[in-house]
């Protein structure tokens, strides 16, 4: 009744003879360009905004700061990832004068945005679970608090929240599911135009599940090695 | 070293308050060089702020230090250069534990040579382009350099304290004792002027607290200058050549061991010494 049979020729013949397989492999090399990308970037912000958050508030300019980190991190959780790319391809870039730019390049900068407002609260956390005691010993052989935050802090701080920073990178993944709404083509894109060929969706979209599930299956198992590897000075 | 009369440090009407809680109240003393000051008192009595006001790991409410010329209590004033000639002993240890022994050691002697160097090299250039007055001073060093004799220097130390065999351990690796020698050592790497000691054996296990004194009482012997907050009372008679004694944020008695510990001046000095020795 269901034609399986069918369903699955029709979507190797879309996939393998008519060449789809193709604009599947650009998609999932962007879907991964965008979520690496967007996670450094994601990393530097989070990390910076982390920073002047744990930062003594005694004076002017890191409460000034402060706002304005909460600010942007306000602004990113408080809308979805969606409106954050329209907003950016239709509304920001045609504003500051940029037309005809590349989606995928648009969406590795809402990507990394985005999840710097997520990533420094994780960070923040990671910073403030590090015994202060790091920060002292630091200071009283003569080093500055950046240099202390830098070489002693956040590389523990990292360590710490390895598997919450992992969580992050696998949600990035999925949720570069959107981008084809700037028309970027990511891996959602590449299969519905398979069943759009077909009009045969079930096929595409289990296989698209599929890669999804593998991709992070794979993410998983490299973060595991990754906390491995970090753990040795635990030992 | 040891005989030697300059003063080291000047603390002059030192105040430290968290809120309401005064715990520091108008401390006015002087620490020479080659002293070895005791610092003793109940629970509570400021004796760990005091210490850690010295090298502003604290900031000072009011009052002034001078060390090595100027009031670090100023907040103007470059904390972190005074700081690399003021080592500090933590209770517990503070080792970087993202850092293997040796690089723990090494840590602070490359950072403030490379910053010094690229210093160096940035006032040449602004010399050279007639921004800044003054020769150019030629670069004898170069990062390498600087990390290579960091090393010898953090092997020696190593070497010194019967370590040298976990100069590649990690922290988390050692007992007690260990890490607390090795955190001495890391001090001395910066070649002190003074090392202030916070407490260092309260964390340790019992059978530790020998080595780590051990250690100390060698620092003592060659000059060190240092100031230490301990509940060790036998090593600050034996190795202190002055007791300050502390209650209630004020030094109450200040004299050397023999006349402290055989005859207490002050009822509370006389109250303590009853419960601890």
């Amino acid at each position: 009744m269901l034609d399986f049979d069918v369903k699955i020729a029709k979507f190797l013949e879309q996939f393998i003879d008519k060449g789809a397989y193709a604009s599947v492999l650009e998609g999932l090399q962007n879907t991964m360009i965008i979520a690496v990308a967007g996670l450094v970037i994601g990393i530097f912000i989070g990390t910076v905004i982390a920073v002047v958050r744990v930062l003594p508030k005694y004076r002017l300019l890191p409460r000034l700061l402060d706002g304005i980190c909460s600010l942007y991190v306000g602004l990113f959780r408080g809308t979805p990832i969606v409106v954050q790319l329209l907003v950016f391809y239709y509304v920001v870039l045609p504003l500051l004068g940029f037309n005809r730019v590349d989606s995928v390049s648009v969406a590795i900068i809402v990507f990394g945005m985005n999840s710097g407002a997520y990533i420094s609260e994780i960070m923040r956390s990671g910073i403030l679970s590090v015994d202060i005691g790091q920060m002292e010993g630091g200071r009283s052989v003569g080093m500055s608090y950046g240099a202390t935050m830098i070489k002693i802090v956040i590389p523990q701080a990292i360590k710490n929240i390895l598997p919450t920073l992992g969580n992050e990178f696998i949600a990035l993944v999925k949720e570069t599911s959107v981008v084809s709404f700037v028309g970027a083509t990511d891996l959602y894109k590449a299969f519905r135009s398979i069943g759009s060929r077909t009009y045969e969706y079930m096929v595409p979209y289990l296989v698209m599940a599929v890669i999804y599930i593998v991709i992070v299956m794979v993410i998983t198992v490299l973060i595991k090695l990754m906390e491995r590897r970090l753990r040795k000075s635990d030992r | 070293m040891t005989d030697n009369n300059e003063n080291l440090i000047e603390v002059t009407d030192l105040c430290k308050s968290f809120g309401d809680n005064h715990v520091l109240k108008n401390i006015t003393t002087t620490i020479k060089k080659g002293e070895k000051v005791v610092v003793i008192g109940p629970s509570g009595s400021g004796k760990s702020t005091f210490l850690r006001c010295l090298n502003c790991m604290e900031d000072p409410t009011s009052g002034s230090i001078i060390f090595g010329g100027e009031n670090i209590a100023d907040p103007k004033v470059n904390i972190n250069i005074h700081r690399q000639k003021m080592g500090m002993v933590f209770q517990h240890f503070n080792l970087f534990n993202n850092k293997t022994v040796i690089e723990n050691i090494m840590m602070a002697p490359v950072y403030v040579g490379k910053k010094n160097l690229k210093k160096q090299k940035r006032d040449n250039l602004l010399k050279k382009l007639h921004l800044k007055k003054g020769e150019a001073v030629p670069v004898t060093t170069t990062p390498d350099e600087i990390k290579k004799q960091a090393k010898e220097k953090a092997i020696e130390l190593l070497k010194r304290i019967g370590l040298e065999e976990k100069a590649d351990a990690y922290p988390s690796s050692l007992s007690g004792g260990q890490k607390q020698r090795v955190a001495i050592v890391r001090s001395l790497a910066m070649d002190p002027d003074v090392i202030l000691f916070d407490e260092p054996t309260s964390a340790l296990d019992p059978e530790m607290v020998g080595e780590v004194l051990e250690l100390m009482k060698e620092l003592a012997d060659q000059g060190m200058t240092m100031v230490v907050v301990t509940h060790e009372m036998g090593f600050a008679r034996e190795v202190g050549t002055r007791i300050m004694f502390m209650d209630e944020g004020r030094f109450v008695e200040q004299a050397t061991p023999e006349e402290f510990f055989s005859n207490p001046k002050s009822p509370r000095a006389v109250e303590f010494l009853s419960k601890v020795l």
